[in-house]
């Protein structure tokens, strides 16, 4: 199949438009239907992209057969592939725990769930940074309107610093764009990583300036320490199947900056060489602490389970900082886990806070939930899983993001964070599955008892458990699969590393040594 | 006229980052705005400012680089949604919030001169 690297593209997009169109338009059952069915091909077609791009290497696709350096290219290497396929899994989840209901809050909330992920994919599949911006913009508008999704007062007003920041994010993204295609005269990142070596004196200078800030940029995405303050309320705000789709959303930024920084800015690009190192691991050291700050300091759990992405966002930054393969292998392994852990964290809390009425998630003593077995163990795991105690793929991804750093010079400060905010992440999550479960006024039969209340408790609809039981089965089998999976991250890493594949492999031969495109 | 050029887009950014800093939302979407445009220009900039010269080979002696003209077609584009969209996010927190402080409420200052205006 020559077009498999753009139908995840196209898929979503045509979608999200017949969606707007009459057969499917005003009529929820048939959308929900619909975008079902679309995000389950998705699935299958990730996974068929990832196969290829594992057994035949990096497929690219030449839009309008232009070819590259001239053109617009997709590139799906195993890197982007398994991120596609993560994006897949993951808002499949959140779509099953939609269509329960929570998608009935809102007008158009199954379209601009395909455009989410139409942006999602087009980030991590585009090889053209100027379409990295194109597909930026595309996932933020829709991600702004579904964050609204659902209406009332602290969406409008996180909605608010979400969109102007990001706004200003995508100036400076142009700003930044605008500098590297005026010292290096391409936009083809294969191709920007060629030329960027050549450059000398205030050119490089120019370069440098253009490239921190683009990691600016991305830093405010992948929320790095003075860039994150939007995000834990942003995310608790949102209704329960957006957050769990945002989970990717810092995700996309984490990998811009290794698209970027690792193949633009790597090892090999002379006086430019890894200008985002210095910047970038003190800071990702510092995000994991405020992060761990945060989740003490949470007093809901949907804030604690957005601490958690700043947390998982932090020690993922801290490993793309080390530059080196093994530390990104890990990194991607630590990241398919804790996007997925978190989006269960999401809608479990959406869950919790229905079932205990007034109080909601906040950690108060109030009303048990109507069912606590089901929701306690679905945290029970969920909160092993984000901690990263043993049996689980937490610690399985920890351990390898520990080992990648041993022997750095800067072992001593990563080992005390990513230690340190293990245990705050324990002490977090005791506490609050303590007071959410425990702490209890009444047992749950009390409130079965009086069915007309003003406020009827329901319990979870199958499609909820599903989705949660689908995105937390994710876990063990993370750690079955184990092995499997650590190749599959390390040989991506190893791909993204090495610029014969990563860099010459995507130009014609004529520029692809490194002596020509000298001008 | 490339210092000129420069000077221009120096101080619609500059006006642009001060009116962002205002935090009332009227003043983030006019500063929004003017950094929209400061960026097209910039980003126009960044093929190289050349007079006389057409973006088609062989129409004139001196090609102008065409592909900044047509990025900064698509950020032209892309920023109008987006500030229509914020437009619309303004109006209604203004009405949600019941002011258009971009916090949703506004500092507390000791002599509160803002509550007054508000009022």
């Amino acid at each position: 199949m020559a077009h498999l690297p753009i139908l995840p593209l196209l898929l979503p997009l045509l979608m999200g438009a017949l969606l707007l169109l009459p057969p499917l338009a005003n009529n929820i059952k048939r959308q929900r239907v619909a975008t079902l069915v679309t995000m389950f091909v998705l699935l299958a077609l990730s996974v068929k992209l990832l196969l290829t791009t594992h057994d035949t290497g990096t497929q690219m696709y030449v839009l309008g057969n232009w070819h590259p350096p001239f053109g617009i290219v997709l590139v799906a290497d195993q890197l982007s592939s398994l991120l596609v396929l993560l994006t897949a899994v993951l808002a499949f989840a959140a779509l099953l725990y939609a269509c329960a209901g929570s998608d009935q809050t809102g007008m158009y909330f199954h379209p601009l769930f395909m455009f989410q992920v139409l942006g999602i994919n087009g980030a991590f599949l585009t090889g053209d940074i100027f379409n990295l911006f194109v597909f930026f913009e595309v996932l933020l508008i829709a991600s702004y309107a579904l964050l609204v999704h659902g209406g009332g007062k602290q969406k409008t007003q996180s909605a608010l610093h979400y969109v102007i920041l990001n706004l200003i994010g995508s100036s400076l993204f142009l700003f930044g764009l605008g500098i590297l295609y005026g010292t290096v005269g391409t936009l083809n990142i294969a191709d920007m990583a060629v030329k960027i070596a050549q450059l000398h004196g205030g050119e490089a200078i120019l370069a440098k300036i253009g490239g921190l800030l683009l990691m600016l940029v991305f830093g405010l995405k992948a929320a790095l320490l003075p860039l994150h303050f939007w995000l834990p309320r942003t995310y608790a705000s949102a209704s329960a199947p957006v957050a769990a789709l945002f989970a990717i959303m810092t995700k996309v930024g984490i990998y811009s900056l290794l698209r970027v920084h690792t193949v633009i800015f790597g090892d090999h690009a002379g006086d430019l060489a890894n200008i985002a190192q210095p910047w970038l691991w003190p800071l990702a050291v510092l995000t994991v602490s405020a992060g761990t700050l945060g989740l003490l300091a949470s007093r809901s759990l949907r804030l604690l389970a957005a601490n958690l992405v700043v947390v998982s966002a932090g020690t993922l930054l801290i490993a793309v900082a080390l530059q080196t393969a093994e530390a990104t292998g890990a990194a991607l392994y630590y990241l398919i886990h804790s996007t997925l852990a978190a989006g269960a964290l999401f809608l479990l809390a959406d869950l919790i806070s229905i079932q205990r009425g007034k109080a909601e998630d906040r950690f108060v003593k109030a009303r048990s939930v109507l069912q606590p077995k089901l929701l306690g163990s679905f945290f029970f795991i969920s909160a092993l899983a984000l901690i990263g105690l043993p049996p689980l793929s937490g610690f399985v991804g920890k351990v390898m993001l520990l080992q990648a750093t041993a022997g750095q010079t800067t072992t001593l400060w990563v080992w005390t964070v990513l230690l340190g905010s293990g245990l705050s992440a324990l002490i977090a999550l005791s506490r609050a599955g303590t007071t959410l479960f425990w702490r209890t006024n009444y047992p749950p039969a009390h409130y079965q008892l009086k069915p007309n209340q003003s406020n009827p408790v329901t319990a979870a609809h199958p499609l909820q458990i599903a989705a949660i039981v689908w995105l937390l089965l994710a876990s063990p089998l993370l750690v079955v699969f184990g092995g499997d999976m650590t190749a599959l991250t390390a040989s991506a890493a190893q791909q993204l590393h090495d610029i014969d594949q990563s860099v010459y492999g995507l130009l014609p031969p004529v520029s692809g040594s490194p002596a020509q495109g000298a001008q | 006229m490339e210092a000129l050029y420069a000077f221009c887009v120096g101080i619609m950014t500059t006006c642009g980052v001060y009116l962002l800093l205002r935090a009332r939302t009227f003043a983030v979407v006019l500063g929004l705005t003017l950094l929209s445009y400061a960026v097209n220009l910039f980003l126009f900039a960044s093929g190289r400012l050349k007079l006389n010269g057409a973006a088609v080979l062989g129409q004139s002696e001196q090609y102008a680089d065409p592909l900044p003209q047509a990025l900064v077609l698509t950020a032209i584009v892309i920023g109008f949604a987006m500030t229509a969209f914020l437009v619309i996010l303004a109006m209604r927190a203004r009405a949600d919030l019941g002011n258009d402080h971009v916090d949703g409420r506004f500092p507390e200052t000791p002599n509160n001169n803002n509550k007054q205006e508000k009022n």
